[in-house]
């Protein structure tokens, strides 16, 4: 551009901000900070890596690559809020079993495999997860499994908001998520297909679900092992008993829940459980002008 | 009262009887059944009601004997209280519902496209001739280095330079145009087929939509970006993989802020297939990403994306709204590969009418405030810019990377290609052209093979205009015309979008 054009363009489009901008992460350049990987000791088909202070991607490299050396087993020690754990990892007979608190998008894209986590999770665990299993020994965030169209979440204490959000089911693929603790509101929100079960374990089945519970629900089914009062549903959906086969299939998840956890079934199934459903696939049918 | 609707047909359909054969052509081939044969006279009487002028039972008709016209019917005139206006109350009316359309924004704003000139060289600095000198329209998408290093390693006596730098994954396309994000389920599977292999045969790339990739697709996965949308349609590990790219859809510019909501009826076995949902089910795309409530959050997803797909380059599109450019900015530092910037213009299979009129800015305004925010903030080299929403010709193209973009995208352009004719009814899913619709015996009339044809001569075709504009321009590469605004002028053009747009009024030399 010639000089003159410098002159016509005067739009301020905010303080022009050279030089350092923001932390990049790190690129695949060896010595610089965040590619050392942590020290790994295999003991049969089991591989341990400590995950202290390593980078979330080059953590993630080490995990995949342990699993194409044959691993069948994967342990991270000391993992500190590390991503995308199980992120895109595929595999039936393979398992990731983390000590400590990964960081966000646990199980993201995952397809197949099995992560247990043996203290807390954060948000977005099991987003858009297609297949295998997820183990939380303690409580989880927000957003939980997110779009999930296979596989299982099994979450032993308290979740946050917005749990179980546009799980979807297709065909034989069902997403299943039981929560041993409480959960916040908008569970279920947006949900097309699979099930949730929420036990509300440790408290008297009173408020153990927030408010705008299943809220644009359109598919799938809730399971609430306590009461929910009208006030707290989304407009899309009614509260009902359960049929028998219903029953069964929670008991089913239930039993498999209890398995996981070191659990007793039966003192959590003698309470009532009730359903809750939406009453049409097509809440927006009527919505528009043709 | 009797039910009674107050609008009238927009076209009036009339059949000349001298020329007609009885033949039942048109019936066949309208897909909303305006015309219907009289068993008495065996004539079509045409429900004019029903007609969007797609020109369907025009082109088949072998005796040409079907005319649409606009209905002359007069309205007492008000420029303030228009016909549509009253149209658009009385079928509120009667319906309660909102009202929706399909296509892009007709309404008659500013024509920004329309009003910029394209300079050329005389006498002092030679034009170039294409068709005699090479002419290189070949761009590389994605994210560049702040710097390349070059290092020398012994080779033989002497030695020899060696990149040092290590470079992004980028993607290669032969022309600066590519296809933007039409889901199957909103156009049909053979749509979706033409554009594969066209995208293939052109060296550039379709993008899926959000609708999933089907699995007739598999071979053209080197042309193909694949879409992670609200509603996370068809997304898995192995639909993420299977793409050259992974495009991150934030908004649309037909409905900025809007979800989507593909009705029941659209969900036939192979869209369920394909989208992973029951038949039947409403797919509901949300508005927001519910996963994505900050810059911060988008930059969880962009890397998610790259840990599933093993780092490959992550496109986020956005609706061009008015603070694009420091939304662009922050797309830009939560790591995106490219930026793809949709305008107020751009289409949609369904889109309530009143956020497709209303909402969004001008692609061409957002491209420069885009491209100038990115260079004054030093990170104009971390992503590319797809402009897209409303370029219908070589010249909007060249225009647009003269404003500032690296690629224009194009999507209406393609579907009027494969017959479209703008009737704007897409929402109906009763498409007579067989390009937004399921129904199996309207989708069969488009052919793949023909239509992949007609898609790679109209970009072809555009592609050699463009060269011969950069001939015209005395430079031999798009990428010298890349954000050279001083290649531009405008004409009638206000000041103040003049300075938005970096453009000098027409007349005015260097």
């Amino acid at each position: 551009m010639s000089p003159d054009s410098a002159t016509i363009r005067r739009v301020p489009t905010g303080p022009a901000r050279r030089g350092p901008i923001g932390a990049e992460p790190a690129r695949k350049v060896a010595g610089q900070p965040g590619t050392d990987k942590g020290a790994v000791s295999h003991e049969g088909s089991e591989a341990r890596i400590d995950a202290r202070g390593v980078y979330y991607k080059t953590l993630n490299e080490q995990i995949r690559e342990e699993m194409l050396n044959g691993a069948q087993t994967v342990i991270l020690e000391n993992v500190n809020g590390q991503r995308y754990i199980g992120g895109g990892l595929s595999g039936e007979d393979v398992r990731v079993i983390i000590n400590g608190v990964p960081g966000n998008d646990l199980a993201t894209f995952m397809t197949g495999p099995t992560l247990i986590v043996n203290e807390n999770a954060q948000d977005g665990v099991a987003n858009t997860m297609n297949r295998g299993l997820v183990v939380i020994n303690g409580d989880a965030g927000d957003v939980l499994g997110y779009g999930m169209r296979g596989g299982r979440l099994y979450v032993r204490g308290d979740v946050g908001y917005r749990v179980g959000i546009h799980m979807k089911a297709y065909e034989d693929q069902r997403p299943a998520m039981v929560i041993g603790g409480k959960a916040r509101d908008f569970f279920g929100e947006y949900m097309a297909g699979g099930e949730l079960v929420l036990l509300g374990l440790g408290s008297d089945g009173k408020d153990i679900v927030g408010s705008y519970l299943g809220t644009g629900m359109h598919g799938g089914v809730i399971y609430v092992r306590g009461e929910v009062a009208e006030h707290q549903l989304g407009k899309e959906v009614s509260i009902a008993p359960l049929s028998a086969a219903e029953q069964s299939r929670m008991e089913e998840l239930v039993r498999d829940f209890v398995g996981w956890m070191g659990l007793d079934a039966g003192e959590i199934l003698e309470r009532p459980f009730i359903k809750i459903f939406p009453y049409t696939h097509r809440p927006y049918g009527k919505l528009y002008a043709y | 009262m009797a039910e009674v609707t107050f609008t009238r047909p927009e076209f009036r359909v009339r059949i000349d009887k001298e020329l007609c054969q009885k033949c039942g052509r048109c019936a066949h081939q309208c897909g909303w059944g305006v015309h219907k044969m009289d068993e008495e006279t065996g004539y079509p009487v045409p429900d004019s009601s029903k007609c969007g002028a797609c020109h369907r039972c025009v082109t088949f008709c072998p005796a040409q004997a079907i005319l649409v016209e606009k209905n002359p019917l007069a309205y007492k005139h008000s420029d303030s209280f228009s016909p549509d206006l009253r149209k658009a109350v009385w079928r509120q009316a009667e319906t309660g519902g909102v009202l929706l359309a399909g296509m892009g924004n007709d309404k008659p704003y500013l024509r920004i496209f329309d009003h910029l000139l394209l300079d050329a060289c005389q006498v002092t600095n030679p034009s170039i001739d294409p068709l005699r000198e090479p002419m290189e329209l070949r761009t590389f998408l994605g994210r560049k280095p702040d710097k390349v290093e070059v290092e020398y390693v012994p080779d033989g006596n002497g030695s020899k330079p060696k990149l040092k730098t290590e470079m992004d994954r980028l993607l290669q396309i032969e022309t600066p145009i590519v296809f933007g994000g039409m889901s199957y389920g909103s156009v049909s599977l053979n749509v979706h087929r033409s554009l594969a292999m066209a995208a293939k045969e052109l060296g550039t790339l379709m993008n899926t939509g959000e609708g999933g990739l089907h699995a007739d697709l598999q071979p053209y996965q080197d042309n193909i970006v694949v879409q992670c949308a609200s509603g996370r349609f068809g997304v898995h590990a192995d639909y993420l993989n299977a793409g050259c790219a992974v495009e991150i859809k934030i908004g649309q510019g037909a409905k900025p802020g809007i979800g989507g909501h593909l009705p029941g009826e659209k969900i036939n076995e192979e869209v369920s297939v394909t989208r992973m949902i029951p038949q039947g089910t409403d797919a509901l795309s949300p508005a927001p990403h519910h996963d994505i409530y900050s810059i911060e959050d988008l930059r969880q997803l962009i890397y998610a994306l790259k840990e599933a797909t093993g780092y490959k380059p992550v496109s986020v599109k956005i609706a061009a709204v008015h603070n694009v450019a420091a939304i662009a900015s922050g797309v830009v530092r939560a790591g995106a590969d490219i930026v793809y910037l949709d305008g107020f213009r751009g289409g949609t299979g369904a889109a309530p009418t009143v956020i497709r009129d209303h909402v969004g800015i001008p692609i061409e305004l957002a491209i420069s405030v885009v491209d100038q925010r990115l260079r004054d903030e030093g990170i104009r080299n971390r992503a590319s810019v797809i402009a897209a929403g409303g370029i219908r010709s070589s010249a909007d193209v060249a225009k647009a990377i003269a404003l500032g973009a690296d690629a224009c995208a194009i999507g209406s352009a393609l579907l009027v290609a494969l017959g479209c004719h703008l009737c704007q009814k897409c929402h109906t899913g009763s498409c007579s052209w067989g390009i937004c619709t399921q129904k199996p015996e309207l989708t069969r009339r488009l052919d793949p093979e023909w239509g992949a044809e007609r898609i790679v001569n109209l970009v072809t075709a555009w592609s050699h205009e463009l060269a011969e504009i950069l001939g015209a321009l005395g430079v031999n590469a798009v990428e010298s015309l890349r954000g050279s605004h001083e290649r531009l002028r405008s004409l009638g053009l206000d000041q103040q979008t003049q300075e938005i747009l970096g453009v000098k009024p027409a007349g005015i030399g260097h």
